[in-house]
């Protein structure tokens, strides 16, 4: 060990620990708005603007105003978090100024939560007190029943209401070390932030007497070690989006303050590095690494280890380190969070990969659309420059290291690494022929290492929580966690995190809240533009790279989007062509000419004018271009197509044979008339038509002019009698 | 060191190569030739086109011969159906955004792809759809780009940067979009194309051509009033015979006088004369610039290494020789010299250039090249391929035609002349001159194979008299580009340098014959042949110094006055200005 690295390691932290004490965070209240692009977007600014007002107005001083990043909760952002020392943090959804007011005044100057407004609520009444009980299987307990049935029973005998205490579900807190695994569960004692240990009822009773009823602590139970992603439930355990999900990665997003360096700090940072460094042994870096099982979460799966163990054994010995944060995936935004609400750790996560390769410098290649992602990553760097956690001779190790960022210019393919490569150097962004591997080969020619966001992300907790305890969560094949940008038809879209295995099901039901609407799930299209569909009836495939690519999908990067009834399997193929068609960089014939060929015959169908000889074309050019194109993205590109053809076959027959879309989706192929029985003449329709070719007098019934239609539905929305018809 | 073998199985047969043979390689071994587009020896390799794809037992995908290097116990199908469905269904995507205009192409029967659809068997079009659509870009003297014809397989792009240093093409757009142009999609004359044609030779179709003065000549030759000259460059003799089916390397010479006199032409000159003129005028600027610099002297008879030169080296211009290239003393003498002893208005001559380079087209419009009254001295420059085109349209049967001579008094060339054609032959021509000049004895030997330098590159010392001159031969201006730096750096110091622009010099210039099918354009045993075909004339030739030309000495005695002297100041010699990319000062 090197005692230099731990005690300049101490001190920094030290140092940090007392800027932040000088705000006594401890004994304010503390009000969190999410600050990331996303958060920005749906009116974040103008909410801690209004709050700077009242808070200004108020003269208060014990109230703190601090920006986090996203939680990844989208379609309830701006969100807020109120936290009053010793009450349950509350956060309101959809914040607006009209909010903040009634926030303001109500809770925090009166300290009566506004219930209508929590997030994923309303709630009728806030509990004093909440316990969090872990639903991992890791966790046992001597009980027959489980903790927490028993719990609701222990608190109906002792006569406590809900309004005292409420009891919720969680996953896996991250406390089960090697001694306790499955001989104990584990609950999370809420605003008190404790964690016990739970071995039996016995166990159970004392937590309830001493702690619960009369306020004492439980220190013969009580977990003392700081374990992954405790923060994020003490804060957020009470959303079932949230709870059941497994944050590593995203630990600390909506946590932290993003800009500081003191804050991230508090939260154990720089400490893996600390380790790291003390240790004084790349390989052991590239050891614990391997035994984690990490793989790459940019899409491809390889083993990290594998990917750094060849850079650290290449005879060049100049060697880079590159983070790809060019996320280019529509509808994935999980690098962007990641960069945007917790910098520090992915600048830390490289620091450690360029210490285990050998390399001096490293590059943030970062798409020029993320500004606020860019802004935070360059901020993050020049604060731990500031520190000598980047530069020379890093916390006394002898270790030089030194990051810069490169901004991609937007094209989708330059997130495959050898187009990547070639941007950063200047180049024409393309992809080349491999071998050789940029392991071996790589920017400027020098073994480089390529990893993306979310890979570098995992590394802190890897290194601070111990590689065998990342490898127990997830499969056999990949250790961890999986961040997903669920969208589409689902109730709750946003960012999942969740253990590698966890089946389709558990996401979409569980976290996910299930199909809008109430509608009938058909599929789950993963893995972005170059994914596959992933029908209904396989929706218990239990999610990992390998299984996946089983299923004629790819994990990719991440993308999650959820088909209802209403989604047209060759609209979605369509939709994704689209994009790869569009993205195409033009290099090799297979993508760039095969591609404009498939979208062209999927557009025949969807037009109604393909034919059964079309859908035998399609099938032969996409596993054409699936065999045979130079690059990941090519031989990815055919899987919508592919995957659709094979589990919706029976959808493109109906569109070829009989000029009928089932989903009723594809606007050529349907048309809207209004039934005469059910219109009743109020009018709405008409009114609403942008092209007015709806007739009718008052109170008699309407009809649409079928030349002059443009199909586009508005009639159909606005009726209230269900007369208008898409058939 | 022996090479550690690999075995390895294609197609079912056993085969064992060194260790770093590709694919491709390996399977020539066994007689099996892997369709291939993009592939091109002497270029980096791009593995873009896929058509080289073949199966290797445990790939999900297949893989690009050209690319991969043989592992052992590697398993390779390279023609399994599926494979040559997939081959054939990669040419037909090809196909499928390209004009349906074979018919009408210059390119008809030399185009790669429409060999590749043919051999793959491409019969029908399954997924054919829209096509990508671009004007022809003509606003080059040299070079038309017709975009719709590109195929993407980069190899212009490669050539241009690759073996030419130039880097003016490249992609843009992306996807379906893509095209490739020079910088920012500015027009060919506009870019830093210094016109050398290698884009043409090394197009698999005919997105890249000449820009072409065939209905020129004809019209030319059909006027009556007009005296209609022709000059052949040295190169054409050693390559015009592939165009009609001789192996290369066959020397022609007589039977292109023949078929150009068929033509119509009313004299058939050689520019050999001019070469001859060149290297007297030359050694005299050599013989100048030992005294009073600056040295090194560097050739100007390439108007690629022109161009490149004001483009990129402008610095280096007062190094380069004064003297006209041999083309261009032949169209001045043809106008000036020639019409004056036939009593010809000069404004009646019209000069015909049949040249290996297309850069040529662009020289005979210099400002610098252009007659008292505006005109030029040179009217047009056919490519050797538009010339077999002509033949061939004409309807000669070139083998069958009798040899013939050169006409005087700009016919007559020493062996000298005849290499001008090929790299290191401006320098053997000029140190056979220059050594009987410095030392003012016979030379002691004529043939300095040292400065033959097929290979790209050379640099050697050679002695005349008592000094150790030091020279430098570069072809292919990335090759230039080592020896030229050296100077611009002052890192050695050289007596002459001969730069060519083309790989191999003339004879493989961007104007020579497409060639025969099984060879590659650049391929160094095709450039070796054609400079063989010019050394076997040059041995052959009693007369083989520039010097005892008798047709230069009569020039001198009756028109010039001597070399060197004022009116061949005037009429043989030229200057170079900077010509610097738009925006670099």
């Amino acid at each position: 060990m090197n005692s230099t690295v731990s005690d300049q390691y101490r001190a920094l932290a030290d140092q940090a620990e007392r800027a932040r004490d000088r705000q006594k965070p401890g004994e304010k209240i503390l009000i969190q708005i999410g600050s990331a692009t996303c958060e920005n977007a749906a009116g974040s600014v103008d909410v801690l603007d209004e709050f700077r007002k009242h808070i200004a107005a108020s003269g208060r001083e014990d109230i703190v105003l601090r920006r986090t990043g996203c939680t990844g909760r989208c379609s309830r952002e701006p969100i807020v978090g109120i936290l009053v020392p010793g009450k349950m943090p509350v956060k309101y959804e959809r914040v607006d100024r009209p909010l903040v007011h009634e926030i303001f005044t109500r809770h925090i100057l009166q300290g009566e939560p506004v219930l209508a407004r929590i997030l994923d609520g309303p709630l009728e009444k806030l509990s004093q007190h909440e316990i969090l009980t872990c639903q991992s299987n890791r966790c046992g307990w001597e009980g027959a029943e489980s903790l927490q049935t028993a719990l609701a029973r222990r608190l109906g005998d002792l006569g406590i209401t809900p309004d005292q205490v409420r009891i919720t579900a969680a996953s896996c807190f991250g406390a089960c070390g090697l001694n306790q695994l499955g001989t104990c569960s584990h609950m999370l004692v809420r605003p008190d932030k404790v964690l016990y240990r739970v071995y039996n009822e016995d166990d159970l009773d004392e937590i309830l007497q001493e702690h619960v009823i009369h306020g004492h602590t439980v220190d013969r139970l009580k977990v003392v070690e700081k374990t992954v992603g405790r923060k994020f439930f003490e804060m957020y355990g009470d959303v079932a989006f949230f709870n059941r999900q497994s944050r590593i990665a995203l630990r600390h997003n909506g946590i932290i303050d993003p800009e500081s360096i003191d804050e991230y700090f508090h939260y154990r940072g720089f400490q893996a590095l600390s380790t790291v460094l003390s240790k004084g042994d790349p390989q052991w870096v590239i050891d614990e690494v391997t035994k984690a099982r990490l793989r790459g979460r940019g899409g491809g799966g390889y083993p990290t280890g594998q990917k750094w163990s060849m850079a650290a054994k290449a005879a060049e010995k100049t060697r880079y380190i590159i983070c790809n944060a060019d996320e280019g995936d529509p509808g994935a935004f999980m690098d962007r969070s990641m960069l945007e609400s917790d910098p520090f750790n992915v600048v830390e996560g490289m620091i450690i990969g360029g210490y285990a390769i050998g390399a001096n410098r490293g590059f943030f290649y970062i798409r020029a659309e993320y500004p606020m992602a860019i802004r935070r990553i360059d901020g993050a760097i020049r604060q731990c420059r500031e520190r000598g956690l980047l530069g020379k001779n890093i916390l006394g190790s002898g270790f030089d290291f030194d990051l810069e960022i490169r901004l991609g210019a937007g094209a989708f393919v330059c997130g495959e690494e050898t187009a990547l490569i070639h941007s950063i150097e200047g180049e024409r962004g393309q992809p080349r022929i491999r071998p050789p591997y940029p392991t071996e080969s790589g920017l400027w020619g020098k073994p480089t290492v390529i990893n993306n966001v979310e890979t570098f992300a995992n590394i802190t907790a890897i290194v601070n929580y111990g590689a065998g305890w990342f490898s127990r969560i997830g499969t056999a094949a990949s250790g961890g966690t999986k961040v997903f940008a669920l969208a589409g038809k689902i109730l709750h879209t946003g960012l999942v995190e969740v253990p590698m295995g966890t089946t389709l099901r558990e996401i979409v039901y569980e976290i996910g809240g299930g199909v809008a609407g109430g509608k009938q799930l058909k599929a789950v299209q993963t893995g972005g533009p170059a994914g596959g569909c992933i029908p209904a009836k396989w929706l218990d495939t239990p999610v990992d790279f390998d299984t996946l690519a089983k299923a004629g999908s790819i994990m990719g990067s991440g993308g999650m989007i959820v088909l209802d009834e209403d989604d047209c399997a060759v609209d979605i193929a369509r939709f994704f062509m689209t994009f790869s068609q569009d993205e195409s960089c033009g290099k090799c014939t297979p993508c760039r000419e095969g591609t404009t060929r498939l979208l062209e015959i999927l557009d025949r169908i969807t037009q109604g004018t393909g034919t059964l000889a079309d859908l035998e074309k399609l099938e032969r050019l996409a596993k054409l271009i699936k065999k045979s194109s130079l690059c990941g993205l090519g031989r990815a590109a055919p899987n919508p197509v592919l995957s659709t053809l094979e589990h919706f076959r029976d959808e493109y027959i109906a569109h070829v044979t009989q000029q009928r879309c089932p989903a009723k989706k594809c606007v050529a192929l349907v048309h809207y008339e209004i039934s005469a029985e059910k219109c009743v003449g109020c009018t709405v329709c008409a009114r609403n038509c942008p092209v007015t070719c709806i007739t009718g007098a008052r109170r008699e019934a309407h009809i649409i002019d079928q030349v002059r239609c443009i199909k586009c539905g508005r009639c159909f929305e606005v009726c209230r009698f269900d007369a208008v018809q898409r058939l | 060191m022996r090479k550690k073998k690999i075995k390895l199985t294609i197609d079912g047969t056993a085969v064992t190569v060194d260790q770093g043979t590709t694919v491709m390689e390996a399977a020539e071994h066994l007689g099996i030739h892997i369709p291939r587009l993009c592939y091109h020896p002497d270029l980096s390799l791009a593995g873009s086109c896929r058509v080289c794809i073949v199966d290797v037992k445990g790939m999900g995908y297949y893989m690009t011969a050209c690319s991969v290097e043989v592992w052992e116990g590697m398993d390779i199908q390279t023609n399994s159906p599926e494979i040559r469905q997939a081959r054939r269904d990669i040419v037909e995507l090809l196909l499928d955004n390209h004009p349906k205009d074979c018919q009408t192409c210059e390119r008809d029967g030399h185009c790669e792809l429409q060999n590749l659809a043919y051999s793959m068997g491409v019969r029908e079009r399954l997924f054919e759809g829209r096509r990508k659509q671009f004007p022809i870009e003509e606003s080059s003297h040299s070079v038309a780009r017709n975009a719709e014809k590109c195929i993407l397989c980069g190899r212009c792009v490669r050539v241009c940067a690759e073996i030419q240093g130039v880097y003016n093409l490249s992609q843009h757009g992306r996807g379906f979009h893509t095209v490739v142009a020079p910088a920012h999609l500015a027009a060919m004359d506009d870019s830093v194309c210094i016109q050398c044609g290698q884009c043409i030779n090394v197009c698999p179709t005919a997105a890249f051509l000449e820009k072409r003065s065939t209905d020129d000549v004809w019209k030319a030759l059909a006027d009556p009033k007009l005296h209609v000259v022709v000059q052949t460059a040295p190169s054409i003799r050693a390559a015009i015979g592939e165009g009609f089916g001789m192996p290369p390397g066959t020397p022609a010479t007589g039977k292109m006088i023949t078929a150009l006199r068929a033509l119509g032409f009313d004299a058939v000159f050689d520019t050999d004369f001019g070469a001859d003129l060149t290297i007297v005028e030359e050694a005299h600027e050599f013989l100048t610039r030992l005294k009073e610099g600056p040295l090194p002297m560097i050739t100007s008879c390439s108007p690629g290494w022109i161009n490149f030169m004001e483009k990129f080296y402008p610095e280096l211009i007062p190094h380069a020789s004064t003297c006209k290239s041999p083309m261009s003393m032949v169209s001045t003498l043809a106008k000036t010299y020639y019409a004056e002893k036939k009593g010809i208005d000069p404004s009646q001559v019209y000069m015909v250039a049949v040249m290996p380079c297309v850069a040529k087209k662009y020289e005979s419009r210099r400002p610098e090249h252009l007659m008292p009254g505006g005109t030029p001295y040179t009217d047009a420059v056919l490519t050797t391929r538009e010339l077999i085109w002509m033949i061939k349209c004409y309807g000669l049967t070139f083998g069958m035609l009798p040899d013939g001579q050169f006409d005087s008094p700009l016919g007559l060339s020493s062996g000298a002349g005849d290499i001008f054609g090929t790299t290191g032959g401006v320098m053997e021509a000029t140190l056979r001159a220059a050594s009987e000049l410095v030392t003012g004895k016979p030379a002691d030997r004529l043939e300095f194979t040292e400065v033959r330098a097929v290979e790209g590159l050379r640099q050697t010392y050679v002695a005349i008299g008592d000094r150790n001159v030091h020279v430098g031969v570069a072809n292919g201006l990335t090759n230039a580009k080592v020896l030229l730096d050296k100077v611009k750096e002052g890192r050695e110091q050289f007596h002459v340098i001969e730069v060519m622009a083309c790989p191999g010099g003339c004879i493989g210039g961007g104007g020579q014959p497409y060639p025969p099918t099984g060879v590659k354009v650049l391929d160094p045993e095709l450039l070796r042949k054609r400079a063989g075909a010019l050394y076997s004339i040059d041995a052959g030739k009693t007369l083989r110094k520039s010097y005892e030309n008798p047709s230069i000495e009569e020039l001198y005695d009756a028109f010039l006055g001597g070399p060197g002297s004022q009116r061949a100041h005037e009429l043989l010699h030229t200057r170079y200005s900077a010509k610097l990319p738009r925006g670099v000062r």
